[in-house]
């Protein structure tokens, strides 16, 4: 069941296989191959929500619609996530081939590709590697488009049907599912939104098949994974690294040999003190109290010089300021948690009242109408109750 | 003074009326008169066929569509935790020395708006910020002010 030691693999960086050969190959298959082959690997969303991807594909490729869009999800916001960056500014067109495998699975003719605001310098260089690829698509004969689209620099944008609002010329805020996205996206049409990362492992699937991928990793969380390394580290950076791994031989790896406590999946994923390194795995299933945490990717170590009420408090502001205000929980639970915290640090309020805050966090988690407001929970709850000592002091 | 009268006009002709485009849109409309202002948001209304409160509704949720009139270059330095955790205070108040304003505020002469933002994916190579688009990492006292120079010479 699990992996002992790290293992780096180099599947999305790698210039050895050319991708416009892959996708050539690919497109002669039938769309039913393609799509068992993704659901034979077990390739799960790359974002951090991990849904399996062939799946995604088969429900949109199910629809009965002339009109069907294919988004590439490049609004990367979550604090400490950087490799959508590297992965467009490298390897854009393996990115685009992810796109147009979709897009001829599911029977799109337009594609986006969602750049953050903040990326904004890409976009020269994107435009040029658009027009490569165009130029592909006339030769496959393929009758497929992708334009860029710049968001407005929103972190809930990341969530797939909030980005699909903004796209529309709305406020970024979450739509109730159903109906998925798969079934009315992009203007009520069927739509897959795919991570950019997500996109280049469905191209390099095609190239070494199902097995070999399904071979790395373990149950649940197969493949590789890349991961952006940020903090109290002497490697901070990017690394695909095979899935499964412990958290104790991560840091064995990356850690500055004095590592406090780890922060898996950014803002809104979990912190995970010392104590438990050996028994974490990075993979997909469950939350804290499973084997193994789901991650975008987000790695920040923190040392023993840290103060994790400082970290708590620059994630709680975070979240306060992009909430994005539609649903109380959120809105609400969001500031009431920042000045909560804030209360006990001052000694203004009792130390018991960390258990209202923790009950309040909770709350969010059932109540909030989108993954941002229910994972506020995770790394309020995770931070508090291991490190309540310097919550107070 | 025609230009900036005409940039909402020109933006809608070149992305068309559906609301879609409003992003796109607005963006545009930023750019070439550096802030949208209130007539700015009825005029993109009423070409568009919107309400100037779904107009104003949508560019108030974007951290990037600036409603008030911002310097010739906007500074977003980056205050999430691992930029925080490499220095960013210390960045922000070499900024503020250097250009004699607080955060939020502008320069006499205009140059340059002061701002922190959320994580802009730098993480790796902390403190960073955005000069406009253009990101600057590895940021330290020193550096900082010499690149904050480079503009001036621009």
């Amino acid at each position: 069941m699990t992996k002992q030691k790290l293992k780096r693999v180099d599947l999305i960086f790698s210039k050895e296989y050319s991708c416009d050969k892959i996708l050539a190959t690919s497109l002669k298959k039938p769309k039913e191959e393609i799509i068992q082959m993704l659901m034979d690997s077990g390739l799960k969303g790359r974002g951090g929500a991990g849904f399996p991807t062939g799946l995604k594909w088969k429900m949109a490729a199910a629809e009965k619609s002339k009109r069907k869009y294919v988004i590439c999800n490049a609004d990367e916001g979550e604090p400490g996530t950087f490799k959508d960056r590297e992965i467009l500014d490298q390897v854009a067109l393996k990115v685009l081939g992810g796109m147009a495998l979709c897009a001829y699975v599911i029977g799109a003719r337009e594609g986006f590709l969602y750049l953050r605001y903040e990326y904004r310098f890409l976009i020269p260089k994107l435009e040029k590697i658009l027009d490569t690829f165009h130029k592909w698509m006339e030769d496959y004969d393929l009758d497929f488009t992708v334009k860029l689209f710049i968001g407005g620099g929103a972190y809930i944008c990341g969530e797939e049907t909030s980005l699909i609002e903004s796209m529309e010329g709305k406020r970024g805020e979450p739509r109730n599912k159903p109906p998925y996205p798969t079934q009315e996206g992009y203007l009520g049409k069927p739509t897959v939104v795919n991570n950019v990362e997500t996109l280049v492992y469905t191209l390099m699937i095609m190239r070494i098949g199902a097995d070999e991928f399904k071979s790395m990793g373990i149950e649940g969380s197969s493949g590789s994974k890349v991961f952006s390394i940020s903090g109290d580290t002497p490697k901070a950076g990017i690394y695909e690294l095979e899935l499964g791994m412990t958290l104790d031989d991560f840091v064995k790896e990356f850690g500055d040999g004095d590592t406090k406590s780890v922060q898996v999946g950014g803002a809104s994923g979990f912190c995970v003190p010392r104590k438990r390194f050996k028994e974490i795995h990075i993979g997909y299933q469950g939350g804290l109290k499973g084997f193994s945490i789901p991650t975008g990717g987000s790695m920040m170590l923190f040392n023993s010089s840290r103060s994790m009420y400082n970290v708590l408090h620059n994630y709680l502001v975070f979240f306060e300021e992009e909430s994005c205000g539609q649903c109380t929980p959120c809105r609400v639970g969001c500031q009431q948690l920042l000045k909560g915290v804030e209360a006990v640090k001052r000694g203004e309020k009792n130390q018991k009242y960390l258990n209202d805050l923790l009950r309040l966090a909770e709350t969010m988690k059932i109540t909030a109408k989108c993954g941002l407001g229910q994972s506020v929970a995770n790394s309020f709850s995770s931070i508090v109750e291991n490190f309540r000592e310097e919550m107070i002091y | 003074m025609r230009k900036r009268e005409s940039a909402v006009k020109n933006a809608v002709v070149k992305y068309g009326k559906e609301r879609k485009n409003l992003l796109p849109i607005l963006q545009e409309v930023k750019q070439i008169k550096n802030y949208l202002s209130r007539s700015d948001i009825s005029e993109i209304g009423a070409e568009m066929g919107l309400s100037s409160a779904h107009v104003y509704g949508v560019a108030s949720f974007y951290h990037f569509i600036n409603l008030t009139e911002q310097g010739q270059n906007i500074i977003w330095v980056c205050k999430t935790i691992s930029c925080y955790m490499k220095g960013s205070n210390d960045i922000m108040m070499a900024l503020e020395e250097r250009l004699k304003i607080k955060i939020g505020e502008t320069t006499s002469d205009g140059k340059f708006t002061l701002l922190q933002t959320n994580c802009i994916g730098w993480c790796h190579k902390g403190p960073a910020m955005l000069v406009n688009d253009e990101p600057y990492t590895d940021l330290t006292p020193e550096n900082v002010v010499q690149i904050i120079d480079s503009y001036y010479k621009k």
